[in-house]
């Protein structure tokens, strides 16, 4: 039962609810009745997040995908794509986007969710192929409206030797569940993980990843922050199986929320399912607000309140930022945190 | 002529535990003066009452600086106003480069004094000269502040946001405590250097020995939340001499 089956088939029975242990914090059946009108084709004139890191374009509006079958990075090469999924229309979306790296290629995808029509249900799915020493980094900036629902899930198959990095950037929406899988084979392959959710008013986000480790001496690092205010919901779903015969995996997970409101909720369920023997695997799960003793530190030296506050604010999910190796996406994703906290220059 | 600090009858709670009990003292521009006694006397309570750190209620009494109610002003309206303190446990603010956090905090009260920001070259600058000067390498301040410091380090990097911020009013809060020979020298002549005709200090501290670096003009002793004593720089030496005891049992 997925978001992309119930918009395929318009049977809003096929919809995940909260009676799924996967979806219980991201209830789709109870929040959607009916789902909107199919979307008619769109132009699209406005420039994305990612304008000016020169990348190649490929656009989706409205779910269609126009002009290209799939992003493929050529053996050997380098390239940036930027990959802008577009809601013109509050329509219902379902697509689907193929992204191949080929042996020894690196690929940097910058990938966004745009809403120039808020009120959009988008189902978005990504195949991701990593070849032999091949490489990507995805970064995605889910900008999507307060009315809008999106589900995106990508699958990602890595080969031995490959690097795989990601960081997913949200501001969250009425309901919105961003959702990878990897299929991890160790032997000299390595992951990284992260996101920030940085939500407010009555938003939400989900961030669910699962880490499948199949195969020896596999690496994983993976960091998530989020600060939630007002009454907005916040969930982190993080799971790493190591299977049997994966020895010598090494899996990291950190979960770390900042909650600036009475009514603001943070869910997390990290999981670390181990079936091997010689392995380390760690994770770290906190919760709470900022400390009081810093804010009035930086108050003794002269901060106001406010400044104090988004300063340690920022800060706090700087350290995922940083770990962005595309020097223009990371200054994107510093001005994007900078924006959503309000202390842009 | 009024004092600069001028504390009247000052009486403060931290919870439901008075604290201060009736504090009086005047620190006139261009003096430095000591505050000495023994633990649990209210020393710190006093700097946090006067910078105005949630939590700490005055019940009764004043203090003024240069005539202006600092009371009734937050936290950072203080700061603005020139008040500093040298924290005893200086915090740890991960993620926040020493300099950028410096140049926040003074940008910050000059807006609030009505003043321009400084421009990025001067704050670099000055901050490149007062940084030799406390033998602080300047690539430190281009880490997190005080991340992973050493005690030494915190009270080095105090005495460095103090240069920079160039307050009207210090407060040292047991500055001493951590510091080797080397550092509590290099830290005391940082101090030093900020001596003034219109700058005054109130140096807290248990010990004597930061006072052979820092001279006083004078010193007061406090205990169970009053000053039970004043004098001259001699008292330190009588107080590292005899002790505390007698003026536990007066205040008692």
């Amino acid at each position: 039962m997925t978001l992309a089956t119930a918009i395929k088939t318009g049977d809003v029975s096929q919809l995940p609810s909260r009676r799924d242990e996967d979806w219980r914090w991201t209830d789709l059946r109870g929040l959607l009745r009916s789902l909107p009108r199919q979307p008619d084709h769109a132009d699209v004139s406005t420039d994305g997040p990612f304008a000016g890191l020169c990348g190649d374009l490929f656009l989706v509006p409205n779910g269609f995908v126009e002009g290209f079958t799939h992003i493929e990075s050529a053996a050997g090469e380098a390239s940036v794509a930027e990959l802008r999924f577009v809601a013109a229309d509050a329509a219902s979306i379902a697509t689907t986007v193929l992204v191949v790296v080929r042996a020894g290629a690196s690929l940097t995808l910058l990938e966004s969710y745009e809403a120039l029509a808020d009120g959009a249900v988008s189902a978005i799915t990504l195949d991701i192929e990593v070849a032999e020493g091949g490489r990507l980094e995805r970064i995605v900036l889910a900008a999507d409206g307060p009315e809008g629902v999106t589900v995106s899930t990508a699958t990602v198959r890595l080969a031995p030797g490959a690097d795989y990095a990601q960081t997913v950037l949200t501001s969250g929406a009425r309901r919105q569940r961003i959702e990878t899988h990897i299929a991890h084979p160790g032997q000299g392959a390595s992951v990284r993980l992260d996101g920030v959710y940085l939500l407010r008013d009555q938003r939400h986000a989900d961030l669910t990843t699962v880490v499948t480790h199949g195969g020896l001496d596999g690496e994983t690092s993976q960091l998530t922050k989020g600060v939630v205010r007002d009454q907005a919901r916040g969930v982190f779903q993080g799971r790493i199986v190591v299977e049997k015969g994966a020895d010598g995996t090494e899996a990291r997970m950190g979960h770390h929320a900042l909650i600036l409101s009475d009514k603001a909720e943070v869910d997390a369920k990290p999981e670390l399912l181990i079936f091997a023997d010689d392995v380390q695997c760690a994770h770290g799960n906190t919760i709470g607000a900022l400390d009081e003793a810093a804010i009035f530190y930086a108050r003794q030296r002269g901060m106001p309140e406010d400044v104090a506050r988004a300063m340690l604010t920022e800060a706090f999910v700087g350290e995922v930022v940083d770990r962005i190796d595309h020097a223009g996406a990371r200054d994107v994703a510093r001005a994007w945190v900078s924006a959503q906290l309000g202390t842009g220059e | 002529m009024t004092a600069m600090l001028s504390i009247t009858n000052l009486h403060a709670t931290v919870g439901e535990k008075q604290i201060l009990n009736g504090l009086t003292l005047d620190v006139p521009a261009g003096e430095v003066h000591a505050i000495m006694g023994p633990n649990g006397a209210g020393k710190s309570t006093l700097s946090y009452v006067l910078t105005g750190r949630p939590g700490y209620t005055v019940t009764e009494g004043a203090a003024t600086l240069n005539g202006d109610d600092l009371l009734v002003l937050e936290a950072n309206e203080r700061a603005a106003k020139g008040v500093f303190l040298s924290f005893q446990y200086p915090l740890e603010i991960p993620g926040v480069p020493a300099l950028t956090f410096i140049r926040t905090a003074l940008n910050a009260q000059r807006k609030a004094r009505g003043e321009d920001e400084i421009a990025a070259p001067a704050f670099l600058k000055k901050a490149r000269e007062t940084a030799a000067a406390l033998k602080i390498d300047f690539e430190m301040l281009k880490r997190a502040l005080n991340v992973g410091f050493s005690g030494g380090e915190k009270k080095r990097m105090e005495i460095f946001q103090m240069a920079m911020l160039e307050p009207r009013f210090l407060i040292l809060d047991e500055t001493d405590s951590g510091l080797d020979i080397d550092a509590l020298r290099i830290v005391s002549e940082g101090v030093n250097a900020m001596r003034s005709p219109d700058r005054g200090m109130l140096v807290i501290t248990h010990y004597q020995r930061l006072l052979d670096y820092i001279k006083p003009d004078r010193v007061h002793v406090l205990s169970a939340g009053k000053i039970v004593a004043s004098g001259g720089p001699e008292l330190a030496l009588q107080l590292e001499a005899e002790g505390y005891d007698k003026y536990v049992q007066v205040a008692a």
